[in-house]
């Protein structure tokens, strides 16, 4: 054939320091075309939009745009080379009206040397009435969905003339009627000739929207399929891809009591009458797609987050809202989704970060000094096997895995009877992996609950005991151990509930 | 495959582990290479330069009147560290002198028993505290906004309050007491037993107790300290209570320092303070510094100034030895946090060297953030 | 299959009477109004007099130049706390010109004036887009270190209104159609700055900077660029209020313009400058340093002691964030709504 790709990129590698992020990247896109790029948290997608939109630089490979090979040195050469990405929460400037949100940096001058608003506005009504989404030019950017922030981001790419277009995870915050939406909107750019490509988890859309499903695994290309010719057990095959059996050393644990009791939990807009119990030993799986609201359930029972009705329980006594210290007391460990806001002190030394949660603990007569800390501190860090040189290096010249085995080490340092881990391996290299695996299983071994938080799929296989399917903010399925496979909880998490039944 | 290299490689690395340093950084570096030794070495070179060539230096009156002259700023900058630490500010200080003072001098005027007059005072000063920090965590208004506004507030109610009058006449046994050497001959003041106790006070819950860990914490990262257990806003709320209790209390001093309680006392003092602090290596931004520093930082301005007044630079020294004294600090620590961050970003790739070895060959993970 | 385009779409338009009545210069109007009204029902002689219509329209003009200054800054989230430094340093440099100078042409004069306000800015800002320190902490510093020039520089003396030459104190009190001529110079500026800020690039990125500076960053505005010239926007208006203060009073020491950073803070405030940057209007602005220096006006008429003053700048700083607040958590909770209701 005799065709040229929009896009191409072939061998394309990208390392931080230790960490690989992405390997061999390949991706053909054509003009006209919907390319999706599928695959679980770390497989190496995002990395791969970040190069495409030149905020990274690829380390190896070639990247050529129009047949011509490219290398963008920041976001506006990729910009001005007709690539626009639109990230999943769209970066507007709140202050400015929806006219100059489209045109900022770029604003058209009357004769007289002003802004021409009412051309701005002209161009910005043509263009999101032509996307089927008319938005008042003049009103400001805050407030605006987040679907409408991303017409506008659209609607600002194809002002700027943009050939290709990247949407990454649009549609993780999005409801159902605002995706059809933006699928029209997606079709209606390919008819008109323009390259997408198009960053999701959720197999319904991707066979719904896409002409080609490039699959993606630990940082590397899989396969590239037509999806005509194309199944979802295949695609489910090949982003799963491992033996699972072989990662994931779980022990068997005697499960006892309840531990945590969840009742009829709610919190408007955000989930729904969510209700479970987490017994003693067990290790209980949050599963679902990113944004279906497992975290937020997470930071409600912690305290971290309001909710509106329902109750959490420890061991019986009830647990008051909005107070993680008491939550503390009454045995309630969390190692947060993102370890570098929430989970460290970045710019503390590895022995405050580990003693954080226990300073009360620690303290003599109210008082708490180094040496106090230094013991414990010492004792999880050599438990935990993180490398580092000295108790006060700084937790941010450490990497992601021992990161993360700081984390863990200050909530196992507080002797939890109940662990919540919000995304334990996100980020962090296999070897690391499997020993956080290995750790939470002998966790569980010695009585402690466990509320396991994880969209990867063979973690979640691994893990469990029971699998709990999340889908836009309520329970759908609750699968045992024996019974749960990557192919029916991703069918509950990607399909409406009665369609599940 | 990876779970076995993670067992076989245990014994290695947990014996490796157990023998951790405690420190990265050799004790004299450690002692040396900071903001407080800088400042502190900064004083004692000026004093032995002042003593050496500017003439009436070397009196003990000469010292007993710097502590006089700078206690209240020595007083005030303890709780306002504190603040900072958290990330937050209060430049309402001053102005809750020139408050507490007015409300002071007009108990006094009404015949109040002294003890009680200054109680009073206290406690409004706490209210006043109590207000602002109010504002910041239960409204949510940012401290910067919320004390700009307080600090005209305040400031316009002691005016308001006294007017132009001037309340005088305060017992003179305890405004001579107040102003008098430790003993005769002494180099320092009755104050400055007051803000040392005051000062190891702040120091101790600052630095050894879990309370001080929390303000740190917050100021670190205040939603990692709310995710560990932190009560953030209730500590951030005593703060700025502890602010207002010791800023007023600091206005009774300052009234029976000078016999005069006028509602302009203490005008400025927050610049004062906020300087001293910065300059004391304490972060703007919240997270870093010592009491030590904050201090330390406030006494050298103070020695600066009485050197370039007794040096006949002029009387009125003290503004610009504050400014030109901030300005080089944040200068000289943009220029450190530079070549720290050149030094760090090549530590942390040796850092990462460590791990090299295995996570190339399995490039199975991608960080979460760069 | 064709898109059915049943999502309702984000509110429209409010109403245009109802925006206008919302606005915060029509409240501000109001209050102007009111207060010039009752204090002229008190004592006629506030407004039908001579004195009392030349002061009450051309005292405010000191502070709207700086607050117009202080404005921009703010919109792009920092602060500036130097321009009471800037404002005295500036005045006495035009007196002293003069005095030692004598027949120097006054624009050579006014146009040194604005040039030393401008670099004394150019100062705060280079330093604020260098150093990654929070422009509080370096204006807090230049605040202190301009104030300490003007000491040392100033010292006792003071300006003598025999310095400055006759053309230049008329300037104080020239009138056009019985409006002095000042507030019509002061209204022209306001003007061109509005202008400036609604309806140039540079002007809208300014806006832009303090409602976003991460994605103003990842856009690649030019965070840096538009930080300096805030500042020295800042600085070149605080020294025109400098020239300004001196046709006015004729005189100043060393202290003058003190406190006047919390004012311009005050009326920035006030005229609907949001501390956190990326909103306000320059016509709110000059609205709010007007009311600001009105009330200072009032207050000694309507028999509440000047020294009040302060107090109410307080307050309304305080509840003008407060209502702020409000508005913006309605809005949220508006949008909210909205947003579950689909």
């Amino acid at each position: 054939m005799n065709y040229t790709a929009l896009l191409e990129l072939h061998g394309v590698t990208k390392t931080f320091g230790a960490v690989a992020a992405l390997v061999n990247a390949e991706l053909v896109l054509k003009a006209g075309s919907i390319h999706a790029v599928i695959g679980e948290n770390g497989a190496g997608k995002s990395t791969l939009v970040k190069i495409i939109g030149g905020l990274y630089r690829r380390d190896a490979g070639t990247f050529l745009l129009d047949g011509e090979s490219v290398d963008f040195h920041n976001t506006r050469e990729a910009k001005a080379a007709g690539i626009a990405v639109i990230y999943q929460e769209p970066t507007l400037f709140p202050d400015l009206s929806v006219a100059e949100n489209l045109f900022v940096g770029r604003q058209p001058y009357t004769r007289f040397g002003a802004l021409d608003r009412a051309k701005m506005r002209r161009e910005t009504r043509e263009l999101t009435q032509r996307l089927g989404v008319p938005i008042d030019p003049d009103r400001e950017a805050r407030g605006l969905s987040i679907a409408d922030q991303q017409v506008v981001e659209i609607a600002k790419s194809i002002s700027v003339g943009a050939k290709v277009i990247v949407m990454d995870e649009p549609t993780a915050a999005l409801s159902g009627i605002e995706v059809e939406r933006l699928m029209g909107i997606a079709r209606q750019l390919r008819d008109e000739g323009k390259g997408l490509i198009f960053i999701s988890h959720r197999f319904d859309e991707v066979f719904a929207l896409c002409d080609v499903i490039t699959v993606m695994r630990d940082g590397s290309y899989v396969a590239t399929n037509l999806t005509t010719v194309t199944t979802e057990d295949e695609i489910i095959h090949q982003m799963v891809g491992r033996s699972v059996d072989n990662l994931y050393s779980k022990q068997e644990a005697l499960i006892g009591e309840p531990v945590l009791e969840v009742e009829h939990l709610t919190s408007a807009g955000v989930f729904q009458d969510v209700s479970f119990t987490v017994r003693s030993g067990e290790i209980v799986c949050l599963a679902g797609l990113v944004g279906a609201g497992r975290s937020e359930i997470a930071r409600a029972v912690f305290g971290v987050d309001p909710y509106d009705s329902g109750s959490v329980r420890m061991g019986g006594i009830s647990v008051p809202r909005t107070s993680p210290a008491a939550a503390m007391r009454l045995g309630i460990g969390f190692v947060p989704e993102d370890r570098r806001k929430q989970g460290l002190a970045m710019t503390a030394g590895i022995q405050s970060n580990i003693t954080l949660a226990i300073r009360h603990k620690l303290a003599r007569f109210g008082f708490i000094i180094a040496p106090l800390e230094e013991p414990s501190a010492r004792t999880w860090a050599a438990r935990l096997q993180v490398k580092m040189y000295a108790l006060d290096t700084e937790a941010q010249m450490l990497s992601g895995g021992n990161q993360q085995k700081v984390v863990l080490g200050k909530w196992l340092a507080t002797k939890p009877k109940l662990l919540i881990v919000d995304e334990p391996t996100r980020g962090i290299d296999v070897g690391t992996k499997a020993e956080v695996h290995r750790l939470l299983s002998e966790l569980a071994g010695t009585g402690v609950a466990l509320l396991m938080i994880s969209s990867e799929l063979p973690e979640v296989m691994g893990m469990a005991d029971r699998v709990l399917v999340v889908r836009e903010g309520r329970i759908t399925a609750e699968l045992p151990r024996a019974t749960a496979t990557p192919q029916n909880v991703m069918y509950a998490a990607t399909h409406a509930p009665e369609v599940a039944a | 495959m990876s779970a076995d290299t993670a067992t076989i490689t245990t014994n290695a690395v947990g014996h490796a582990a157990a023998q951790y340093r405690r420190h990265s950084r050799t004790l004299w570096r450690r002692m040396l290479l900071r903001t407080e030794t800088a400042i502190v070495l900064a004083i004692i070179l000026l004093i032995i330069f002042a003593i050496t060539t500017v003439p009436y230096f070397a009196q003990p009156y000469t010292y007993l009147t710097m502590i006089l002259n700078s206690a209240p700023i020595l007083l005030m900058l303890l709780p306002v560290t504190l603040i900072i630490i958290t990330g937050d500010i209060d430049l309402s200080v001053g102005s809750v002198v020139g408050f507490s003072s007015a409300i002071f001098g007009l108990s006094f005027h009404a015949g109040i028993p002294l003890p009680l007059a200054a109680g009073v005072a206290v406690v409004g000063g706490g209210l006043v505290g109590l207000l602002n920090g109010v504002l910041v965590t239960v409204v949510g208004l940012p401290s910067l906004a919320v004390t700009i506004g307080t600090l005209a507030l305040f400031r316009g109610i002691a005016v308001g309050l006294l007017g132009t009058t001037a309340i005088t006449g305060f017992p003179s046994e305890v405004t001579q007491f107040i102003g008098a050497p430790l003993f005769v001959g002494a180099p320092a003041p009755m104050v400055t037993v007051a803000i040392i106790v005051v000062a190891i006070g702040f120091a101790v819950v600052l630095h050894l107790t879990p309370f001080g860990r929390g303000v740190f914490a917050i100021g670190l990262s205040s939603e990692t300290a709310a995710f560990s257990g932190v009560r953030v806003n209730r500590t951030r709320l005593i703060l700025f209570v502890l602010s207002g209790l010791v800023a007023s209390a600091t206005g009774v001093y300052y009234t029976l320092q000078y016999s005069n309680a006028i509602g302009t006392n203490g005008l400025g003092f927050e610049l004062q303070v906020v300087t001293a602090i910065v300059l004391g290596g304490v972060s703007i931004w919240g997270g870093r510094g010592s009491i030590l520093g904050a201090l330390a930082g406030g006494v050298l301005i103070a020695t600066l100034n009485k050197t370039l007044q007794l040096a006949g630079i002029g009387s009125d020294t003290i503004s610009i030895v504050t400014g030109a004294t901030l300005i080089f600090s944040v200068v000289v620590a943009g220029i450190a946090g530079f070549i720290s961050r050149r030094r760090r970003s090549k530590a942390s790739v040796i850092a990462a060297g460590v791990e090299k070895h295995r996570a190339i060959p399995n490039p199975k993970s991608v960080p979460s953030n760069h | 299959m064709s898109v059915t385009h049943t999502v309702p779409v984000s509110q429209g338009r409010r109403s245009f009477l109802g925006r206008i009545l919302r606005a915060r210069e029509v409240g501000l109007i109001v209050m102007i109004f009111a207060l010039v009204a009752l204090t002229s029902v008190t004592q006629p002689g506030f407004l039908f007099s001579d004195g009392g219509w030349r002061e009450l329209l051309r005292q405010p003009t000191i502070l709207i130049l700086i607050a117009l200054g202080e404005a921009i800054v703010i919109i792009t989230r920092n602060i500036d706390l130097s321009v009471g430094s800037i404002l005295c340093l500036s005045a006495y440099a035009a007196g002293s010109l003069f005095s030692n100078f004598p027949g120097i042409p006054i624009p050579l004069v006014i146009l040194s004036g604005i040039l030393l306000g401008a670099f004394l800015g150019l100062v705060n800002g280079l330093l604020v887009a260098f150093l990654r320190v929070p422009s509080l902490v370096i204006t807090l510093g230049t605040l202190y270190t301009y104030r300490g020039i003007a000491i040392l520089w100033i010292g006792p003396h003071f300006i003598r209104s025999s310095w400055l030459p006759d053309e230049y104190r008329s300037f104080g009190t020239l009138q056009f159609l019985g409006i002095p001529v000042l507030l019509i110079v002061v209204a022209i500026i306001v003007l061109l700055i509005g202008w400036f800020m609604t309806s140039r690039r540079v002007g809208r990125d300014l806006y832009a900077l303090g409602s976003n500076p991460e994605a103003a960053t990842l856009f690649g505005l030019g965070e840096r660029r538009l930080t300096v010239t805030a500042f020295v926007a800042s600085g070149a208006l605080a020294g025109l209020g400098g020239l300004v203060y001196l046709a006015i009073f004729a005189t100043g020491d060393a202290q003058v313009g003190t406190g006047y950073e919390l004012q311009a803070v005050a009326a920035a405030v006030v005229g609907g400058v949001a501390i956190v940057g990326g909103s306000g209007t320059i016509w709110g602005v000059a609205l709010g340093a007007f009311f600001l220096a009105t009330i200072s006006n009032a207050l000694p008429v309507l028999g509440v002691p000047s020294l009040w003053q302060q107090s109410i700048v307080g307050v309304l700083i305080v509840g003008a964030i407060l209502l702020d607040r409000i508005v913006f958590i309605t809005r949220i909770r508006r949008a909210k709504r909205k947003g579950t209701a689909t």
